[in-house]
């Protein structure tokens, strides 16, 4: 399987010179290898219960924002029996299309004291910032001023809340990508973790060496901490608080193979993949109660949270989505926004 | 005039109470100057390192209230290093040394310390009124030392500060003998309080008309509390959650319309949305509503509040209310001065949900507006344009469209046009911010049409030296410039050093300017302070006047370099 997928990761790295690219641009950098550890596994593992509960209609994963959703608009969410999961190292990490990039580091702001303009230096004309209609993005050094053409200028079909992934991701991050700057005060967003137990590792997309790309600019918009640090919290609370699912509930289908019936879940309680996962796995538990026996265990023990992780995603479930353009996708690669 | 004798012109200074005038006054004449100085008692330092405690001891004996300023305005968006400076501690410590009898403090953009704050509480018997604004530096332990040792405090009030809460006990340290308590506005705490000691406090306090409460004040005991004050004017909610078909809630709809005095209602840190409708009965009053940090509240329920507001004058909000919202609002308020619309997503700039459309629809709607703080998605020249006509009256008029550099979509032009419109028919508009994709003509405007600006705040814009040159020449009641990421160089900033003396500061970040220049200011003007902020070390080692220099702030001064600067600002 290496070889492959090491020819994607030349691709990947090679088209590295604005990562906010990488993310939107439709056309191919080679990803059509659709190398992904599921797909061919699981087809031979257990087709049939897999391809039963496919739904193979196009649909598009959106982790965008409150109203870029339209409602016919689902992933499966599929948990597939996959086996050999341990030995596959895992497939690119970006997918095809938008929708599923986010900035891991959209709010990088406070911890930067030296402010955009350094970072442009060796751009012309324009400060050197990109500006497109959606949002604040920077590029390395380096990187061409033309590029953010390609960067979804309106073409995402109303995906508003799309932010563009930045490199930020280190090297030899495992499964999830982890965002860099924790004590962010202007990060209103939860955080994505290494959430997943996934041990497989990530190819990295910061290959161009410049850790911290901001996606703002510093002091920009122009807005006191003390009103961004307090909105931040009445949104967590009245999360909370607020019985109905807020605008822009994000349910999703997910389906275990094997499984009689489906389930949907909101993605937007979630913060992290460990908490999607753990959920899934309570949704599921019924179903998994009979391997759990088989284990030998007594039945408290066996439903433990850290057992039934093992058997979900030590070597028996993986979860995984389908894209818009169709392809299974191991869940957790993407920065959990 | 020197007829008469002093005590009459004094009682006469006595109804002169605007800085700007009193200053004025103090320029007649030397016994005008000598009248006038024994017989102020309020003071206002827009920027505390322009002069000495000292000095303003020697000058002022009679003082009473003091205003002070610290940090620069750009230091609210964190493009001011931490430690900068504006500490308050040796202000006080001058203070408690004289014999001033200080009984009003007011700081903003200052660093307090709880050492300052103690000092504070026992160095002024009468001291009645301590206001806090975009603060930093102190505790809750400081704040329990004004209460316990300020005997006759009037008003507490803190806005927006960054304090670190110790979760203490500050508010049982107001002593049962005090009762004569005004104000108390502790919202930006965010820790637990007592909530006993508060109630008892609110009890005991028969003159207190604004009290706002922080998130962790929950709604029944909210509802205690306003059964103790049913005269309270204004009101800051912490957490308004509650089941609407509980007890609780029921008695908090009675207390609230006990109430007929509220004016002014902020807060609802927390919201139910479904229980606002307690809150109609007092809506029809309301003169100022500031739901600015309550995100939980939008839609429906948010128009149905609006809509009983019909006496509004300022209203301060998040940008979730849409376009249609401040149509609503448009049609309700009739009265409305002033519009604050915050982005709720600020670093989304594709999810403001306001657009030129909903200021337009303001416009139209509410003609006595003088005031507004707009942050959107987009703006078009033609929507300035018609806003400008609809509101000649805008005294504040701030713009911030989320996308910087940003042009009108519909035209793909500069925003030139539109906010020349403004300043041309808005003829006494002070306080201008502008954002969007700007050219130097829209400096050419302002220099020419803008001749009450006092405040002017540029980010992203012009091409060339000439923008900022059009301002300093054109404007001549400039006070405060602050540029940010603007072609301006030195050929700008020394075309005429003695303008900045006539005005309070200077600030330039991400310009143009050199090392040299700055230089050459500095020499030039003594009687300015030229800071040169550079944490990245790179001035250390790297003197070449050639150099651009990062964050450039300068202000005019009557007693030289400051000594508290910290070793990343230099100053020339």
């Amino acid at each position: 399987m290496s070889p492959p997928l090491l020819g994607v990761e030349e691709e990947v790295q090679s088209s590295v010179s604005s990562p906010s690219v990488e993310c939107i641009s439709e056309n191919g950098m080679g990803l059509k290898e659709r190398n992904y550890l599921g797909l061919s596994d699981c087809s031979s593992v257990d087709s049939s219960g897999v391809s039963s509960n496919l739904n193979l209609k196009a649909t598009e994963l959106r982790l965008g924002l409150p109203g870029s959703q339209s409602p016919e608009r689902e992933t499966e969410l599929c948990l597939l029996n996959l086996g050999k999961l341990d030995e596959k190292p895992l497939f690119p990490l970006l997918p095809s299309k938008d929708g599923i990039c986010s900035s891991s580091q959209k709010n990088v702001v406070t911890g930067n004291k030296r402010g955009f303009s350094d970072t442009m230096d060796g751009f012309s004309e324009v400060k050197g910032y990109v500006y497109t209609e959606k949002s604040w993005m920077f590029h390395e050094a380096g990187s061409d001023s033309e590029s953010p053409q390609s960067v979804g200028h309106g073409k995402y079909p109303g995906n508003s809340g799309v932010n563009v992934i930045l490199s930020t991701r280190s090297p030899g991050v495992q499964a999830c990508v982890k965002q860099d700057e924790p004590a962010n005060v202007l990060q209103e967003q939860p955080r994505a973790t290494n959430g997943t137990s996934l041990k497989q590792t990530v190819i990295s997309n910061n290959t161009t060496g410049a850790p911290a790309a901001k996606a703002q600019v510093v002091g920009w918009p122009p807005i006191r901490p003390f009103r961004t640090k307090t909105l931040a919290a009445s949104s967590k609370n009245n999360d909370e608080v607020d019985g109905k699912p807020r605008p822009g509930a994000l349910f999703v289908k997910v389906s275990m193979d094997g499984a009689p019936y489906l389930r949907k879940v909101d993605l937007r309680t979630y913060s992290t993949y460990q908490e999607l996962s753990s959920a899934l796995e309570k949704m599921f538990s019924c179903f998994t109660l009979g391997q759990c026996g088989s284990h030998g265990a007594a039945g408290k023990e066996t439903l433990s949270e850290s057992r039934l992780k093992d058997l979900l995603h030590g070597s028996e479930y993986v979860v995984t989505y389908k894209d818009k353009d169709g392809d299974w996708m191991l869940v957790g690669d993407v920065p959990w926004e | 005039m020197n007829y008469f004798p002093d005590e009459v012109l004094e009682h006469v200074f006595d109804f002169i109470t605007s800085h700007k005038d009193r200053n004025s006054v103090s320029l007649v004449c030397k016994s005008w100057y000598k009248i006038e100085r024994y017989s102020r008692q309020r003071v206002f330092i827009g920027n505390c390192y322009s002069i000495s405690p000292e000095r303003l001891i020697a000058r002022f004996p009679g003082l009473k209230s003091l205003t002070l300023k610290g940090k620069p305005h750009f230091a609210d968006f964190n493009l001011v290093p931490h430690d900068w400076g504006g500490f308050v501690y040796p202000w006080i410590k001058a203070l408690a040394k004289s014999r001033i009898g200080l009984e009003e403090l007011r700081l903003k953009r200052m660093v307090v310390s709880d050492e300052s704050l103690e000092l504070l509480s026992k160095s002024f018997v009468n001291f009645k009124s301590l206001v806090l604004v975009s603060c930093e530096g102190f505790t809750t332990d400081g704040l329990a030392a004004i209460a316990a040792n300020c005997r006759f405090l009037r008003e507490l009030d803190l806005q927006e500060n960054e304090v670190d809460d110790h979760r203490g006990h500050w508010l049982s340290c107001f002593p049962e003998s005090c009762t004569s308590l005004i104000s108390l506005n502790f919202a930006c705490l965010r820790g637990e309080v007592n909530l006993g000691a508060l109630e008892r406090l609110v009890s005991r306090s028969p003159n207190l008309k604004s009290l706002r409460l922080n998130r962790a004040v929950p709604l029944d005991t909210l509802q205690k509390l306003l059964m103790r004050a049913p005269q309270l004017v204004d009101l800051g909610i912490g957490s308004y959650v509650h089941d609407p078909f509980s007890e609780a809630y029921n008695k908090l709809k009675i207390a609230i319309q006990r109430c007929k005095s509220i004016r002014s209602l902020s807060g609802f840190l927390e919201v139910a949305p479904h229980c606002m409708s307690a809150i109609y009965p007092i809506c029809g009053n309301l003169t100022f509503l500031n739901l600015s940090y309550a995100p939980g509240l939008h839609g429906n329920k948010l128009m149905k509040l609006i809509q009983h507001c019909r006496k509004l004058q300022r209203l301060w909000i998040l940008d979730c209310i849409g376009d249609k919202g401040l149509g609503v609002v448009a049609l309700t308020c009739k009265e409305l001065q002033e519009l604050r619309v915050f982005p709720s997503d600020p670093f989304e700039a594709e999810n403001a949900a306001v657009t030129e459309e909903g200021l337009v629809l303001v416009s139209a709607g509410c003609p006595k507006l003088n005031s507004l703080l707009y942050f959107c998605q987009q703006m078009t020249n033609a929507a300035l344009i018609t806003v400008a006509k609809n509101c000649p009256n805008f005294i504040r008029f701030r713009l911030c469209i989320l996308d910087p550099m940003k042009p009108d979509p519909v035209t793909n032009q500069p925003l030139d046009e539109g906010f020349g419109a403004i300043v041309q028919s808005c003829k006494g508009l002070k306080r201008l911010s502008l954002s969007g994709h700007l050219t130097d003509q829209v400096f050419l405007y302002i220099g020419m049409y803008a001749e009450q600006l006092e405040m002017l705040s540029i980010a992203f814009a012009a091409n060339s030296d000439k923008g900022m040159l059009y301002v300093l020449n054109g404007c001549k009641k400039l006070r405060k410039l602050e540029i940010r990421d603007c072609p301006f160089g030195d050929a700008a900033l020394l075309e005429d050093v003695g303008k900045y003396e006539t005005m309070r500061s200077l600030w330039m970040s991400s310009c143009e300017v050199t090392l040299g220049g700055c230089k050459s200011v500095a020499e030039k003007m003594p009687s300015l302070n030229v800071e040169i902020i550079d944490e990245s070390e790179q001035m250390e080692f790297n003197l070449d006047d050639k150099q651009k220099v990062d964050k450039m702030y300068l202000y005019r001064t009557l007693v030289g370099h400051r000594k508290d600067a910290p070793e990343y600002v230099w100053i020339l």
